[in-house]
């Protein structure tokens, strides 16, 4: 069994000049000790549907669908069990908390804080197992007694990471876990998240917009664009050879160095991201894309299997077409 | 410990059709009543329609280099020169060279003042420079950098844009004072990876279609295996590999850039570097990176009998030279 099923995910927010159709029905699942990356250009709705998948959302944000953890719906459970859940079974690392640590207590008492909330030790044994937890991070234990000013970008991760690790989950979020830190220290960070999903069987949705990353890292890869999944497949197969236009795009973004075809040859994405209140038509991704068919402005296309273990939602993943480059089949049924 | 030589003032040859070129450069700061060598004996030159990135770590000196090469930052000694003549830092002759040396800035939304329309923002440079025709000026900075029609963003102002049109309004604004070089800080780190190689294809357009020389500045290996013609990376203040990139990042040489190229994903085998980058007050003795060095820690420099002077002798700093050189004892006795 899946040890998280996403279900027709779907969020909105709601603000003073209208709607926000954020994530809008995302079925995805993650088989227990493994990593799945979710990657997506800004605003494609990876840290919403993240937080979805914990019950962190604003209160004005409607939810639809199910998250079922264990075969248990995150989405209805009460409030005591939600909370056991946050910490002991499933723990996000967020976006950017890295810098929002809190400046005057020591970082000891900050990792502390979960294991001693939750009831689960004594002033004593927290202490210990703090120390315990740096270590896992590789940081020493002295730094328990220290600020977070004391650390630079890639130690705060790290004290992050430590603090998601600490009531022992078997699931952790980690949204951006390594954006924004220089490449020597982000090497390190994702050794450590790759040595921690392989030795505690810890399984890992890591969210990033570098596709060469998260293909590195994870066994699956699932990429977002205006709130949906566009492809999903193993990780390898989606960033070499991906079935989606957007997906393939985003692959070229990150040339691999060496390879003579990139060289003095950047290659991106024409066109400007998608507003969600203002989403276009057909199939979203139509008005940047490079080989849309006439049909594909009508078109709502939605995944469809692509392969081994793969899912694309895009015309040219389907079958068949007809000459006039028709599809075949309409959209919205049943694969 | 010796240092082998600073630098070789007038070094002829190798300055011949540089048109940007700093020599024997260095930059200190107060740090905590230390002495921060922030640039430390470098020798770099920009040919003209020449495309340089600067690669490295988080700080390890690349801004500061650039600010200097700028006019911003004043040497401690050594000199920057411009069409061969050095940089003088009275106002009259630093308001000259900035029209033909201009900066782009990282993090458009930071650089960007959000209650200036772009008309404004564009026109800010010609109005100090006092130029004629603004308007004309201002309308073909934005068309050369790919907002067509530019009169449909004259009236905008930074939040109506994406993060790309942002970015490519600061680089109208360089544009606009018709520069030979532009210094580009990591003019793409804060876009999305789609939107990235538009703006990279736009730095190689404005070098073929106006012959514009640029300095990138980035630790982003893959940028400069995509747009530049030499790379120069740099270490604790100073330039320890430089050459054409096609032999740089294939065939790396020095311990650094090896292992800053092994930890791209999908190298074969990852060298981390352990710890943060060192602290330009305490710039260890002999090779400033022997302490880090994968090659002295794995027995192969006592192999090649350098090991003593790895600990005791810095390596002789590169010439502004556009071959492949690197500043490692160890290189230099296998080469
Ligand atoms: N609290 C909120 N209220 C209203 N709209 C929101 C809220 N949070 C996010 N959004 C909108 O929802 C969409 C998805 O945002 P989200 O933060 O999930 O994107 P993301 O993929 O994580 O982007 P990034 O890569 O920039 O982190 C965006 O259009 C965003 O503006
Ligand atoms: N104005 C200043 N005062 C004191 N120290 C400074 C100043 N500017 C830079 N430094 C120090 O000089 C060193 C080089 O900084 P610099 O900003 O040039 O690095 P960088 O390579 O551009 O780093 P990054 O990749 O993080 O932008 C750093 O140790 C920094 O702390
Ligand atoms: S000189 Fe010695 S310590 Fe320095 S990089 Fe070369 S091998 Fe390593
Ligand atoms: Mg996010
Ligand atoms: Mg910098």
């Amino acid at each position: 069994m899946s040890l998280l099923l996403l279900d027709d995910l779907s969020v909105t927010y709601r603000i003073a000049s209208g709607e926000v159709p954020a994530v809008r029905g995302v079925s995805l699942g993650l088989e227990p000790g493994t990593a799945l990356g979710v990657a997506g250009e800004s605003g494609s709705g990876k840290s919403t549907l993240a937080m979805a998948m914990l019950r962190l959302l604003p209160r004005d944000a409607r939810i639809g669908g199910r998250v079922l953890l264990d075969g248990e719906d995150v989405l209805t459970m009460k409030w005591g069990r939600l909370r056991a859940v946050r910490w002991a079974e499933a723990s996000i690392v967020f976006q950017g908390a890295q810098h929002g640590l809190n400046p005057v207590r020591r970082i000891g008492d900050q990792i502390a804080e979960p294991l001693v909330v939750h009831g689960r030790a004594r002033p004593e044994q927290a202490r210990r197992r703090v120390a315990e937890l740096l270590e896992q991070v590789g940081l020493p234990a002295w730094r328990a007694r220290g600020y977070p000013h004391e650390l630079s970008g890639g130690q705060r991760q790290r004290v992050m990471i430590a603090m998601a690790l600490a009531c022992s989950p078997r699931l952790i979020v980690a949204d951006e876990p390594t954006t924004a830190l220089d490449v020597m220290v982000q090497a390190q960070v994702l050794t450590l998240i790759r040595q921690l999903v392989a030795e505690n069987d810890i399984s890992l949705i890591m969210i990033s917009h570098d596709l060469s990353v998260l293909a590195d890292v994870c066994d699956r890869l699932a990429v977002m664009y205006a709130g949906r999944v566009v492809e999903h497949g193993p990780s390898r197969e989606v960033f070499h050879d991906a079935r989606h236009p957007y997906s393939r795009a985003l692959a070229a973004a990150f040339p691999t160095v060496g390879d003579p075809a990139s060289r003095l040859a950047p290659r991106g994405l024409g066109g400007d991201p998608p507003d969600p209140m203002r989403l276009p038509g057909g199939c979203s991704f139509h008005p940047r894309c490079p080989v849309a068919l006439d049909g594909c402005s009508a078109l709502d296309v939605e995944l469809w299997p692509a392969g081994e273990g793969r899912e694309a939602a895009c015309v040219h993943a389907r079958p068949k077409l007809t000459e006039a480059g028709e599809p075949a089949t309409t959209a919205g049924e049943a694969p | 410990m010796t240092e082998v030589r600073e630098s070789v003032a007038g070094d002829g040859v190798a300055a011949r059709g540089a048109l940007l070129e700093a020599r024997g450069l260095h930059v200190e700061f107060a740090s905590r009543g230390r002495r921060a060598r922030a640039v430390d004996g470098v020798d770099l030159a920009i040919g003209a329609g020449e495309i340089v990135a600067l690669v490295g770590e988080s700080g390890c000196g690349k801004t500061t280099l650039a600010r200097t090469l700028l006019g911003l930052e004043r040497p401690a000694s050594g000199s920057i020169l411009y069409g061969g003549t050095a940089l003088h830092y009275r106002s009259r002759a630093l308001r000259a060279y900035r029209r033909e040396v201009q900066l782009v800035l990282q993090d458009p939304m930071g650089s960007l003042n959000p209650r200036q329309t772009v008309y404004e923002a564009v026109a800010e440079g010609p109005r100090i420079h006092r130029l004629a025709g603004e308007q004309e000026v201002v309308a073909s900075a934005l068309a050369r950098a790919g907002l067509r029609p530019p009169e449909r963003f004259f009236l905008r102002y930074p939040h109506e844009l994406s993060g790309g049109q942002r970015q490519r309004v600061v680089i109208a604004g360089a544009l606009a004072l018709d520069p030979k070089v532009l210094i580009a800080d990591e003019p793409v780190a804060s876009l999305d990876a789609s939107v990235r190689g538009e703006i990279l294809a736009l730095l190689l357009r404005l070098r073929a279609e106006l012959g514009l020389s640029a300095l990138v500045v980035t630790h982003d290996l893959g940028l400069a295996w995509n747009i530049a013609d030499r790379v120069a990376v740099m270490y604790l203040g100073r330039i320890v590999e430089s050459g054409p990139v096609d032999r740089v990042l294939t065939e790396p040489r020095h311990p650094y850039t090896q292992a800053l190229l092994s930890v791209l994903p999908e190298s074969p085998e990852r060298v981390v570097l352990t710890g943060e980058p060192p602290d330009p007050t305490r710039i260890p003795g002999g090779c400033r990176f022997h302490a880090r060095c994968q090659v002295l820690a794995s027995g192969r420099a006592a192999d090649a009998g350098v090991d003593g002077r790895c600990r005791s002798e810095s390596p002789a700093v590169l010439r502004a030279v556009p071959d492949a050189q690197a500043a490692c004892h160890y290189a230099e006795a296998t080469a």
